[in-house]
């Protein structure tokens, strides 16, 4: 299903930047292959200057084998890497501009945090009380000032996250990499950094390449999203664009849709497996369904009297609490998840196995062409 | 750590003697069911000198070839009979056998630590002298430094090891020096004749002042010279049957051996000469 | 014997607070205290006996006399320097072992590991026939530079090392492969070369485990006697380490030899007391 997607990125929704393929005279401009025994991944990235990209995707998917070909910590199998119009391809990692931000972060731990952000630029020939004053003005900037002295272990998850971050940018990177930056933080300092993380982020005015398996810190950080799934690129673009019309299962489930496939005709569409789903829009050609779980209404007798158009006969398979809400997994005609209130699944007696029927109005489903 | 240990490094140290030393440490720790075991088998079969089973002979390092010698042809005359040898610095086996060792003969290099054994009262009888000892001067082969006599190894361009003072050979070689009214700086003291000898063999050293036994089984590795002083600084080698032999009967026979015409004809070929 | 518990911590991914093992309350299990007393007692049972046969009267005597002063100091210095030596060429040994993959590496390993079952004795044989007035790389040494290293100080430095550095290169391997490459990355990715991640990064991770190797090493190299009397001979002052003292000793005075002991034995522990409490559980 996602042999025509790869590699191509819809013009429409293109962040501005330099098209893929052509020279960039600034930002980044790679095509990333890396074979490892059966593995290969091959993923193009291209990004202007300013620009934050998130490359978004199961465990697995080749995510962070892609961010250390960027940083010169795995050797490219093939494909080529410019950063500002200079190749990098065969540059060693200690002499390439780019910043990459840990998952764990990797703060050396005999350091101090004030000694961890001036480690670059000491490493890249500045004195090192010039290191020192800038490391000093990192962390002052970063909100760190106080823990200076502090060594790696007496840092929250955030501070720590923060110093790396400012290691990081010390060395000036052309290219910035953050590993899954919040995934080591608990939820409820996650939502304080993921804010903080955007603000940084938004300042830095170079390339930013985050990897990340959190749709919701993909959708707040990043102007544009690279989605790889087994190795390689399966829909890239806007995040609202990517939320909107979701390519691959993978994508529908992370945005939360219900998502089919099939030989559109008017306002109808025939899914590959046989039902048809009435839509609001109208195509012809290959398309792409979509809708969200709360479309759907379930009932415990075939409706009568509804305006919806769409009518299928399911069974229940599981339950699970999605916040307030149940969302409910259904078999039968047409797989799909359904949101309902706890008041109504309790009026409707669900339990797995029950036998209801779905329906979901037109206007509530989105088709687009394939 | 001090006993075990010491016998252990003592073992390794003999190098000329070292599979010698080894068969005799594992004889050691079996020999009492060993002899016991033989004894009965012996005197089932009737043996015609009745003399059957383990004999432990603690001796000085420097006899090592010729008592192994002594060893295999004892042992060919009365079948049925074992000699193990433990050869090491006399100092340690004195201290072993006044310390419990099951010994049934000691052999030492020097009167010195046979006074020790027979202090502690632990010999049976008087010791006898059974041979003697000289010193020689070890050099290289072909003696390519012209070491004539004891007065040579001055020079300050030889080097030249001596025995440790508190082993017999350094005490006779400290004789010899002062009765030449020479003042000798050795580039080390070994710790025993051998190790004194190996670095000879080696080539570390240009001279080593040791037993002529040691030289005469070096063999061509070292060349001997004689020097007169060495007659002051003979050492005699004493002999006894110990009073808690395990074995008297083979302790008595293998001295009989040692001290016979045949017996003084191997020691006499190894260098030794007659008391 | 390879990574202390700190090591580990050290090096692990950062988990918020440093996480220590608290000791058991309560009493522990008789199949573990048992054995573990009698261990405890195997070990200590001879030194207790080395106490108990000294001749305490004559200690005074003893340790007023030159010679020992002269055998402990030289014991001391020459330890002290094989450490050093070992420290130098056998932690970037320990770091080939554990970071680089070549061809033959487990037989490389196997190889550093052999001066240990080497009886010492042999091990100053193989030396004097490598680094000999006649040896293999000794005569060049000794015909080029006119240097020569039997019956030196140097040659006891030596000697002691060729017997020590093994326990150090195994400590220091163990703690590296237990150490977490990544901070290696992380130090290139800012600027680092490799040498640069190893001396600034990796070799502060890894001290805890560089400091137990090199303690190990400084006690087995004090307590050398094979290779050095047999590689370095012994003359007072200048090859005559205390183990060589203490054996010469028991030829002619055990009880001196037994006093000897007891004054090295007393010197190591105070000085690897000292150092555990000052290395081993800083942090």
């Amino acid at each position: 299903m996602t042999d025509t997607e790869k590699n191509e990125r819809p013009p429409a929704e293109k962040t501005p930047g330099p098209g893929t393929g052509v020279p960039a005279a600034g930002g980044l401009d790679a095509r990333l292959v890396v074979e490892r025994g059966a593995f290969r991944l091959d993923v193009t990235l291209s990004a202007a200057p300013g620009d934050v990209v998130a490359l978004l995707g199961p465990n697995g998917a080749g995510k962070t084998t892609a961010l250390r070909a960027l940083a010169g910590l795995v050797p490219l199998s093939g494909g080529h890497l410019r950063l500002d119009g200079v190749e990098l391809d065969r540059t060693p990692p200690e002499s390439r501009p780019v910043g990459v931000v840990f998952q764990d972060y990797l703060l050396f731990p005999h350091l101090t945090a004030l000694d961890n952000v001036a480690f670059g630029p000491r490493c890249r020939g500045a004195s090192r009380a010039r290191s020192r004053a800038q490391a000093a003005a990192w962390l002052e900037r970063l909100g760190l000032a106080a823990h200076a002295a502090a060594k790696p272990r007496r840092l929250s998850g955030g501070q720590a996250q923060r110093v790396a971050l400012a290691r990081a940018l010390a060395t000036h990177p052309r290219l910035l990499l953050l590993d899954e930056p919040l995934a080591a933080l608990d939820a409820r300092t996650r939502l304080d950094v993921r804010a903080q993380l955007r603000r940084h982020l938004a300042d830095f005015e170079a390339v930013a390449v985050l990897v990340t398996h959190d749709p919701l810190d993909a959708m707040v950080l990043a102007d544009h999203l690279v989605v790889v799934e087994d190795g390689h690129v399966v829909q890239e673009g806007a995040p609202s664009h990517i939320a909107r019309r979701p390519r691959t299962d993978y994508i529908a489930h992370l945005v939360g849709l219900n998502l089919y496939r099939g030989q559109a005709a008017g306002h109808t569409v025939r899914l590959d497996d046989g039902p048809v789903i009435t839509t609001a829009e109208d195509l012809t050609g290959p398309a792409f369904v979509a809708f969200p779980p709360s479309a759907v209404t379930l009932h415990r007798d075939r409706p009568t009297g509804t305006s919806a158009r769409n009518l299928w006969r399911c069974e229940v398979a599981g339950l699970e609490t999605h916040g307030d809400r149940i969302r409910a997994d259904l078999t039968g005609e047409l797989p799909l998840a359904a949101d309902l209130t706890t008041v109504a699944a309790a009026e409707l007696d669900l339990h797995p196995g029950a036998a209801v029927w779905a329906t979901v109005k037109a206007t509530q489903t989105h088709a687009y062409h394939d | 750590m001090t006993r075990s240990a010491r016998r252990t490094r003592r073992m390794l140290r003999t190098t000329g003697a070292g599979a010698a030393a080894l068969l005799a440490l594992s004889a050691c720790s079996s020999s009492g069911e060993d002899s016991g075991g033989k004894a009965g088998a012996s005197s089932s079969a009737g043996g015609p000198d009745k003399l059957s089973g383990t004999v432990n002979v603690f001796a000085a390092a420097s006899l090592t070839e010729s008592f192994t010698q002594l060893g295999k042809d004892f042992e060919e005359r009365h079948p049925g009979t074992k000699v193990v040898f433990n050869f090491g610095g006399s100092d340690s086996l004195a201290a072993g056998i006044t310390s419990g060792a099951p010994a049934d003969v000691f052999a030492s290099a020097s009167p010195r630590t046979m006074k020790v054994v027979t202090d502690a009262g632990d010999a049976a009888g008087t010791p006898a002298t059974f041979v003697r000892n000289r010193l020689e001067i070890a050099t290289l082969p072909g003696n390519p430094d012209e070491v004539a006599s004891l007065a040579d190894l001055t020079g300050d361009d030889l080097k030249v090891v001596l025995c440790d003072k508190t082993v017999p050979c350094g005490a006779a070689a400290q004789k010899a020096l002062t009765a030449a009214d020479l003042k000798l700086t050795p580039v080390s003291y070994e710790e025993d004749v051998k190790s004194a000898l190996n670095k000879v063999v080696l080539k570390e050293a240009d001279a080593a002042v040791v037993y002529r036994t040691d030289v005469r089984a070096a063999g061509d590795k070292v060349e001997g010279v004689e020097f007169p002083e060495a007659a002051d600084a003979v050492n005699d080698y004493p002999i006894t049957l110990l009073k808690d032999a395990p074995n008297a009967a083979v302790g008595t026979a293998f001295i009989e051996l040692v001290r016979s015409a045949e017996g003084r004809k191997v020691l006499t070929e190894a260098g030794f000469t007659a008391p | 014997m390879t990574a202390s518990p700190e090591t580990g911590a050290a090096a692990g991914p950062r988990t918020g607070g440093p996480r220590r093992p608290r000791p058991l309350r309560g009493g522990a299990p008789l199949p573990l205290l048992v054995p573990a007393l009698i261990g405890l007692a195997f070990l200590v049972l001879p030194l207790v006996a080395l106490l108990v046969r000294a001749p305490w009267t004559s200690m005074p005597e003893l340790l007023t006399s030159t010679e020992v002063w002269q055998a402990l100091r030289l014991s001391l210095i020459c330890a002290t320097a094989a450490t050093a030596v070992s420290m130098v060429i056998g932690v970037p040994l320990a770091w080939l072992l554990a970071r680089v993959e070549f061809p033959g590496r487990g037989l490389v390993r196997a190889l550093v590991t052999l001066p240990l079952v080497l009886p010492p004795v042999v091990g100053g044989v193989a030396l004097l026939m490598a680094l000999g007035r006649n040896g293999v790389v000794g005569r060049w040494l000794d015909s080029w530079f006119g240097l020569t290293l039997p019956f030196t100080t140097t040659g006891v430095v030596l000697a002691e090392a060729f017997v020590a550095m093994p326990f150090l290169v195994i400590s220091v391997e163990g703690t590296l492969r237990a150490a977490d490459p990544r901070y290696e990355e992380a130090a290139t990715t800012l600027g680092a070369s490799r040498f640069t991640a190893f001396r600034r990064v990796t070799l502060p991770l890894i001290a805890p485990g560089i400091a137990a190797g090199a303690v190990l090493a400084w006690a087995r190299a004090l307590g050398e006697f094979g290779a050095t009397i047999t590689f370095a001979g012994n003359f007072p002052g200048r090859t005559q380490t205390m183990p060589l003292a203490v054996y010469l000793a028991l030829q002619s005075d055990p009880e001196a030899a037994v006093a000897l002991s007891l004054v090295l034995l007393a010197v190591s522990i105070a000085v690897l007391a000292g150092l555990r409490d000052r290395w081993m559980t800083a942090s």
